[in-house]
């Protein structure tokens, strides 16, 4: 897990980037421990605010030199609202770094990000990570629509291999991620897949990777009230390095997950027979 | 009158503990995933996550919605067991200098009385709360802490069980026609000392599935939303104990407890210690911020001992109005 500290981080700037607001924050304490794939959360409405839980957002990038993070924010009610309509020179309240960041790839091999929406905002550092060790990328970027891409440009910065799906069609190719994937991942010999999503994609997409024999390396998102460890409400069924299942929270254990690992199928359940479930036997002790 | 000069001490069984703030069970993990934001050592004590006997994986997500001032949650109690407790998680809390208040339940009276029996001795653990307001698989799943007669036989077994040099609090539920004749009963039967309160019973339906936004249909209503009826309930029994219907015992106020002014209501209400839940969700560095504010407030109408407001909103003299 990270070493996140609490901070009240300055707005230095806000933009729109399509649909969504990029949030630049002076947070030179956060800055140095953040790794692609960590999260950060935000307290809204002040210290007396009637919205208690803090909200969840993607870290796009952070720079140490400058102490800067960046945020990709998604307006979906009042709390997010607050923040997209953040000006510079306002502070915020941040917690930054959380949760697991993605591991590099062992060693300089070729590896697909594959992304829908905003959730791609850790994979641009990631491919600037694994391209500075030697390996290839390849993007596919997927949305509803082309104004809900997020990301295009950045990664044809990054590598010719750039492809886009939108399920109405307004860019790219008509239709979802995964429908192209297995021809992507063997156009490009991807020995990784690096996924953000919803959840059902994600479980798609692990399973195709694992089907060519890809590693795949998945980054949730789930309801949670801290981000911190404390409250347990973010699980997801996910074996662990034990060979036993748990209900396993996606803010200290996640968000990124070993796609292998995750029990996509039972997602939101707590199945008969990971440790302490209701009914748990012989598979679980 | 400085802030720095107020004394927060306060004693808790055969102890004093450096001021009276401690966690909500639940609400701060096992207590070491705080520790990344606040030194354990500086609160009063850390009251964990409740441990069963067994590993439990709790309920289905969603387990939690957010309500105005506060937030359901169904998480059903997840945890390690007791074994890996005292193996894993013990050892780490009392390295970081946390006095561990252990939450603990059972779904039968003799699973309560066989974990509180597992906590004499251990390093770092100075009390045993029992969290009797989980539902009670030998009565038709009703909440102990529902019936004075299985709250009075849930404590009685534990005070039996349990090391006697380790305080027993019996965490209160506050959906009950009378929260002082629960207290009652558990005090008869041992208790050294009550908490209040527990979670209150809500829902909240989600407007985009049209059905319970909560998994496990009903939750827990946590956060400043509830503060009213916990301080209500430590008043009430505070009242009744020294009316002579309870016999005297401390009670450590929480529910939606955010600020050193809260920390200061419930005290006067009677609650000689006070713990943070909810809040910590918001901001897990409040424990530290809540205390400066603390002796603050008692600073600012002149006290120089936390102890000396306990209970002081029952004092029969004539009303002084506000005290500047």
């Amino acid at each position: 897990m990270a070493n996140p500290v609490r901070t009240e981080a300055e707005v230095l700037s806000s933009t729109p980037e399509g649909a969504y607001q990029r949030l630049v924050l002076h947070a030179p304490a956060a800055a140095p421990r953040v790794r692609p794939g960590h999260f950060a959360t935000v307290a809204v409405g002040g210290p007396l605010s009637s919205m208690l839980l803090r909200r969840a957002f993607w870290i796009h990038r952070a720079d140490q030199a400058a102490g800067t993070v960046e945020l990709l924010v998604e307006e979906r009610g009042p709390g997010s609202r607050e923040l997209v309509r953040a000006r510079a020179g306002e502070r915020v309240d941040l917690i930054a770094p959380l949760g697991t960041p993605f591991p590099l790839p062992d060693g300089p091999v070729s590896s697909l990000l594959v992304a829908v929406g905003y959730a791609g905002a850790p994979l641009f550092a990631l491919a600037e990570e694994i391209r500075r060790d030697g390996g290839e990328v390849g993007f596919m970027l997927g949305a509803a629509s082309s104004g809900r891409l997020f990301g295009v440009a950045q990664a044809r910065a990054l590598t010719r291999d750039v492809l886009v799906v939108t399920e109405d069609g307004s860019a790219g190719l008509t239709g979802l991620v995964t429908d192209p994937l297995a021809q992507a991942i063997k156009a490009i010999d991807a020995r990784v897949v690096y996924a953000c999503g919803p959840l059902p994609l994600l479980a798609d997409i692990s399973r195709v990777s694992l089907e060519l024999g890809a590693r795949c390396w998945t980054a949730v998102e789930t309801a949670m009230a801290c981000g911190t460890g404390l409250c347990a409400t973010c699980v997801l069924p996910v074996v662990g390095a034990d060979g036993v299942s748990r209900p396993t929270r996606c803010c200290t254990d996640g968000p990124v997950f070993d796609g292998a690992r995750v029990r996509w199928s039972e997602a939101g359940r707590v199945p008969p027979d990971p440790a302490g479930a209701a009914g748990a036997g012989a598979v679980a002790r | 009158m400085t802030p720095e000069d107020v004394d927060l001490t306060v004693p808790f069984g055969p102890l004093t503990l450096p001021n009276p703030l401690t966690t909500a069970a639940g609400c701060a993990g096992y207590g070491r995933e705080l520790a990344k934001f606040v030194p354990l050592d500086a609160l009063g004590s850390v009251t964990t996550r409740t441990v069963m006997s067994c590993p439990r994986a709790g309920s289905a997500v969603p387990r939690l919605a957010e309500t105005p001032s506060g937030m359901l949650n169904a998480v059903g109690l997840p945890g390690v067991g007791i074994d890996a407790f005292v193996r894993d998680e013990l050892p780490r809390l009392a390295e970081l200098g946390a006095r561990v208040l252990v939450s603990i339940a059972g779904e039968r009276l003799e699973e309560f009385a066989e974990v509180a029996a597992r906590l004499g001795g251990r390093a770092g653990v100075i009390g045993i709360e029992l969290n009797i307001s989980c539902p009670n698989s030998a009565d038709r799943g009703l909440l102990f802490a529902r019936n004075p007669a299985t709250s009075y036989d849930v404590v009685r077994a534990v005070r039996r069980a349990a090391d006697a040099q380790l305080p027993v609090y019996a965490k209160l539920s506050p959906d009950v026609a009378s929260i002082t004749e629960i207290a009652a009963a558990c005090v008869q039967a041992g208790a050294d000392g009550l908490s209040m309160i527990n979670t209150t019973l809500g829902t909240a339906i989600d407007l985009d599935t049209l059905r319970p936004a909560l998994a496990a249909g009903f939750g827990g209503l946590s956060g400043p939303a509830v503060r009213p009826i916990a301080v209500r309930c430590v008043y009430e029994v505070h009242a009744a104990m020294l009316a002579g219907r309870i016999p005297p015992v401390p009670i450590i106020g929480m529910g939606g407890l955010r600020t050193g002014r809260d920390a200061l209501e419930f005290a006067l209400a009677g609650a000689s210690g006070v713990a943070v839940g909810t809040t910590l969700f918001n901001d897990p560095t409040a424990p530290l911020r809540i205390l400066d504010e603390l002796r603050t407030e008692l600073a600012a109408r002149g006290f120089t001992k936390f102890t000396d407001v306990v209970g002081l909103a029952h004092r029969t003299e004539t009303p002084a109005g506000r005290t500047p």
